[in-house]
């Protein structure tokens, strides 16, 4: 038994579910309250991640910042959650708001169409050719340092980053759902619109909240995200799909779903291309191939996900 | 032998019982009506006939056969058809067309005589354009003649009761169950709706499940009577008996009234 | 940006409102008989190949030929079946893949084509069968994330099929090379003529389209497309009323599926080589745009959809074309969504005027500000010139401006009566800087951007598409 492999591998679905998590988080909360599936959610996080690239750019890049490089890190973080909460208001005002009692399709389609401006803008302004937060040369490598050893294994700093970041944002993200007056209405407008706003909630402004706070998360992520990965145009396709797949696993609309669906995702992402594929003698290219078809055999199984509510219409 | 009958059908959601250990038998060529209290089961009951749900516990017999379990379209081609408490047309399809829809069940034309018109699939679909029409013409003029083309939202709401008793016919059922046809109606209109529903099981043969609310209707029309109440039976009899019994009126009046009696 | 005041929701009420909005030609188009439009439409592509020698013409007539039988296969799946197949690419897939693994020199296996074409279709159906289960059990968006991850399963497969347990089935990322040409039973349509793209090849994408669109026409107005109708209308009612709705939906997956599939062998008949980044995420958006805005439902509406989309595309490509396209559109649109009609011409002659202002003052303060050349330089573009001020050295203002002009053109929608006339002014002259300078210089990245914006743009004016019946539904 190799544990340091098992330990890597369980290190691994921690930080990659706490990523998916976030980004679940921001589908869930949308499709709560518009029934929508915002696929455009994933191009906001691939901004977030190039927004914290300019930021990064500014400051005079990973190697010699002009400030310290921490401070440069949260001010990405802030500047990508900002943009990317503008960046979703913006869509919703937009794209989705006068859709709102067109035919289920229009909405979709208005976010594919979305999806598509947000990744060939990115293209035209920047280029298609992959970039690099340099992480590595950060603050001397110390990123990859170990940060916290348990006997013979270690994590690294940027790992924790990583999922302490995440952890922060998703209790603020309790805090604000759970325990304020608008969190409030979002979790009524998301039970029954229309009753919603019989009481009294202004429906446009919940959801613009949803939509800020679903932004800002996908931005953080893409930061995080883009510590430890080239950034690209398209890289909002397949993290988006994951964490979607995660939000609607763990029960879409359901918040604490959402972050469950994360880990489990990550988990499963993590363990079927370390151990599975060698167990079942695939190349580790196939490992999508495996999680996609437990996928969908969870999804016949209980389509509502595990913490979701399965669907009861009235005759 | 009755035509439907319903042994000891449970339907329970989770910890409710929304219908509880019931007994129903309609007979052939038969007017039944089912009259409670909001949420006494009426439409589950429906539902539980049509295969939208599939009883917790019971059997359901039709014709000599247990339907228990059958998908809903293979109940339709049994012979059982239904009306919606809340209507469910096919709103962007003409009149017509909502009636020919509802003949699938009992025609054949697959895809291959489609794509190649044969003229057995021609002859099919003429018949089933007559059906519908004919079947439209029970309701005298209101929905025949440039009606037939029409939209089925732009019939005014009326209309659109008629046209879905129109469609559920056109299964050729030999139950009807009616949920709440007169719901809605104005004073002429149900008194329309009522000799419509004598008119279906006289003219036409079908025998009929009735949920109302409207007691003129339920007087009007019915063989016998049963009362529900919390999923369970509580009356059954002529409109006269389940009127007057105690706890009939309980349910709907509240124990005051019952004892004044 | 839908104007002026709405009834209400009563639907009747809203449909009449709309009808007399709906373009008085578009009412004329729908008189024409169904077959007459068809027969103008394949006497009309059949006529170029004769008109013109023009090889890389005929090829894209060919693609738009292909686009269409995709279009209308979607069709049936969405539009009829009332289903969102996120994964329809990967039938194409197979189809294509069906084609190059037996008739190529891969396996070494030589099939002829119509034979193919038949064990595509099989497979297709096949798999769309399997593939469309799920809707037995799952609704709408949940059957859509199903069918998403069905086409995660094809790429990865496709990409990685150069060893699957140790067999190397599909070439992986290089995919598979040296494809047979077009072969009916023994007498072979090479696929280009002294280097020229051999126009019979539109000839036969024509019979198969003819074929098809006919074949799924006949379906449509028979018994079968009327459950699909009603099955879109009220799932659970058809379902009551004697419709085996899961069969039903099985039927519009599988058939959907087929013709993807059998566009995928007749695609890759005239292609040397299939490969897995060909039936990308972009292809699938791009047939949706087609069906959608053509109109969910409407076969005629999916084959001009998809004319006016892939014609629109390939026009863009053309850096001569791709401006006269840029901006005759803007004169299009503008015409189509400013009333009344004249303030059109006032608005350009303003724009104009600014342009000019700011174009000498610009130039006065700085030269290099105006300094950058255009890429071609024919009368149009010499005038253009003296009007867009086009920098030298443009660098980061390219993305500043584009981030303004989107946000500007946002804004200018919010705006009501004069202001909107007003601000329009600078919109259009900061679009044609925008234009200049980044997207005209990218001109394969730049048509799908417009896309997408095309594809916002006419879901949230005209939620059902361009030839769409208003539809009412039951929330």
């Amino acid at each position: 038994m190799d544990y340091d492999k098992l330990f890597q591998t369980l290190v691994n679905s921690a930080t990659l579910g706490s990523t998916y998590a976030l980004i679940a988080l921001g589908y869930t909360i949308v499709y709560g309250i518009l029934k929508l599936l915002n696929f455009a959610h994933g191009d906001v996080f691939m901004i977030g991640a190039y927004v914290g690239f300019g930021v990064l750019t500014v400051f005079g890049g990973a190697v010699d910042p002009s400030i310290s490089i921490w401070l440069v890190l949260i001010l990405m973080l802030l500047a990508a959650m900002a943009c990317c909460a503008v960046l979703g208001v913006a869509i919703e005002r937009f794209a989705y708001r006068p859709l709102r009692d067109a035919p289920r399709i229009a909405p979709l389609i208005s976010a594919l169409g979305v999806s598509f401006f947000l990744s060939y803008s990115v293209q035209l302004l920047f280029g298609a050719q992959h970039k690099t937060y340099d992480s590595f040369n950060m603050a001397g490598g110390k990123l990859y340092e170990p940060a916290v050893t348990v006997g013979s294994f270690t994590i690294s700093w940027l790992r924790v980053i990583t999922i302490v970041a995440a952890i922060l944002l998703m209790v603020v993200l309790w805090y604000l759902v759970a325990r304020t007056r608008i969190g409030k209405a979002m979790r009524a407008t998301s039970i029954d619109r229309d009753a919603a706003a019989m009481m009294g909630i202004d429906i446009d402004r919940v959801i613009m909240f949803a939509f800020v706070l679903s932004g800002a998360l996908a931005g953080a992520a893409g930061v995080l995200f883009a510590l430890r990965t080239d950034i690209f145009p398209q890289m909002g396709f397949t993290p988006g799909l994951f964490a979607f797949t995660a939000a609607v696993i763990g029960g879409i609309g359901s918040i604490p779903g959402a972050m469950l669906g994360g880990i489990l995702l990550g988990t499963v992402e993590a363990l079927t291309v370390t151990y599975v594929t060698d167990w079942i003698g695939i190349p580790v290219g196939l490992s999508n191939l495996v999680i996609f078809s437990l996928l969908i055999v969870f999804m016949l199984i209980r389509p509502q996900g595990i913490l979701g509510r399965p669907d009861i219409t009235k005759v | 032998m009755s035509l439907l009958e319903l042994q000891g059908v449970s339907m329970a959601f989770g910890g409710l019982r929304c219908v509880d250990n019931l007994d129903l038998h309609v007979d052939a060529a038969e007017i039944l009506s089912v009259i409670g209290p909001n949420g006494a089961g009426k439409t589950t009951l429906f539902n539980l006939i049509t295969g939208v749900y599939e009883p917790t516990d019971g059997d359901i017999v039709f014709e000599g056969r247990s339907i228990k379990g059958l998908s809903p379209h293979r109940i339709t081609q049994r012979g059982i058809a239904r009306t919606f408490q809340t209507l469910r047309l096919f709103l962007n399809m003409s009149v017509r067309e909502n009636v020919m829809a509802a003949a699938y069940g009992h025609t054949k034309a697959g895809v291959l005589r489609s794509i190649l018109r044969t003229p057995g699939m021609r002859r099919e679909e003429q018949e089933i354009r007559e059906l519908a029409e004919q079947r439209l013409a029970f309701f005298g003029e209101r929905l025949t003649g440039y009606r037939w083309d029409q939209p089925a939202y732009s019939l005014s709401y009326a209309n659109r009761r008629r046209l879905e008793i129109a469609r559920a016919t056109a299964t050729n059922p030999r139950l009807l169950l009616l949920d709440e046809p007169a719901a809605g109606m104005n004073p002429k209109e149900t008194q329309e709706i009522t000799e419509l529903i004598s008119q279906l099981r006289d003219e036409a043969g079908y025998t009929i499940l009735v949920i109302e609310h409207d007691m003129h209707v339920v007087e009007g029309i019915s063989d016998r009577v049963v009362a529900l109440d919390h999923g369970v039976k509580i009356a059954e009899g002529s409109f006269d008996e389940v009127a007057t019994n105690a706890r009939v009126v309980e349910a709907y009046l509240g124990t005051g009234a019952a004892e004044r009696k | 940006m839908s104007e002026g005041p709405r009834i209400g929701k009563d639907e009747w009420v809203a449909r009449a409102g709309e009808n007399i909005a709906r373009n008085r030609l578009l009412r004329l188009f729908d008189r024409i008989p169904g077959w007459a439009r068809l027969l103008a439409f394949v006497v009309g592509v059949a006529l170029i190949p004769l008109i013109t020698d023009d090889g890389y013409i005929n090829a894209v007539v060919f693609d738009t030929l292909i686009f269409c039988l995709l279009a209308i296969g979607l069709n049936v799946v969405v539009g009829w079946g009332g289903l969102l197949d996120l994964g329809y690419i990967a039938f194409f897939g197979v189809g294509a893949y069906t084609y190059a693994i037996l008739s190529s020199e891969k396996f070494d296996l030589h099939l002829t084509t119509p034979v193919v074409m038949v064990i595509a279709v099989v497979l297709g159906a096949l798999l769309g069968f399997l593939v469309g289960l799920p809707s037995w059990r799952l609704v709408g968006d949940y059957l859509a994330i199903v069918t998403l991850f069905v086409y995660q399963i094809f790429i990865s497969i496709v990409t990685n099929g150069h060893d699957l347990f140790g067999v190397d089935l599909t070439g992986g990322v290089n995919g598979i090379a040296n494809l047979d040409p077009f072969d009916f039973f023994g007498l072979q349509i090479p696929v280009s003529h002294e280097g020229i793209f051999n126009s019979n090849y539109v000839y036969v994408a024509l019979a198969v389209f003819v074929a098809v669109f006919v074949a799924l026409y006949l379906v449509n107005h028979s018994r079968i497309g009327r459950s699909w109708r009603a099955l879109r209308e009220d799932t659970l009612a058809a379902e009551l009323m004697g419709m085996p709705t899961d069969w039903l939906k099985l039927l519009a997956f599988a058939f959907g599926a087929a013709v993807a599939a059998l566009t995928g062998s007749l695609f890759a008949s005239l292609k040397v080589g299939v490969f897995p980044e060909t039936f990308s995420l972009t292809l699938l958006i791009t047939v949706y745009a087609m069906v959608i805005l053509g109109g969910v439902g409407s076969q005629t509406g999916a084959v001009l959809g998809a004319v006016a989309v892939y014609v629109f595309l390939e026009a863009l490509r053309d850096p001569d074309v791709s401006g006269w396209v840029f901006y005759v559109s803007i004169v299009l649109a503008l015409l189509f969504l400013v009333r009344p009609r004249w303030m059109v011409a006032i608005v350009l002659a303003a724009t104009a005027a600014f342009g000019f202002v700011v174009h000498a003052v610009v130039g006065a303060i700085d030269d290099s500000w105006t300094a950058g050349a255009p890429p071609d330089s024919d009368r149009i573009t010499r005038l253009l010139d003296s009007w867009v001020a086009i920098p030298a050295n443009p660098g980061d203002a390219k993305t500043l401006a584009y981030v303004s002009l989107v946000a500007l053109l946002l804004f200018v929608t919010t705006l009501k009566g004069v202001w909107r006339w007003a601000a329009l002014v600078p919109t259009l002259y900061l679009a044609a800087f925008v234009w200049e300078n980044v997207l005209s210089l990218q001109p394969d990245v730049t048509r799908f951007v417009l896309l997408g914006a095309m594809l916002v743009g006419v879901m949230v004016t005209r939620p059902s598409g361009v030839l769409g019946e208003h539809r009412v539904e039951i929330v």
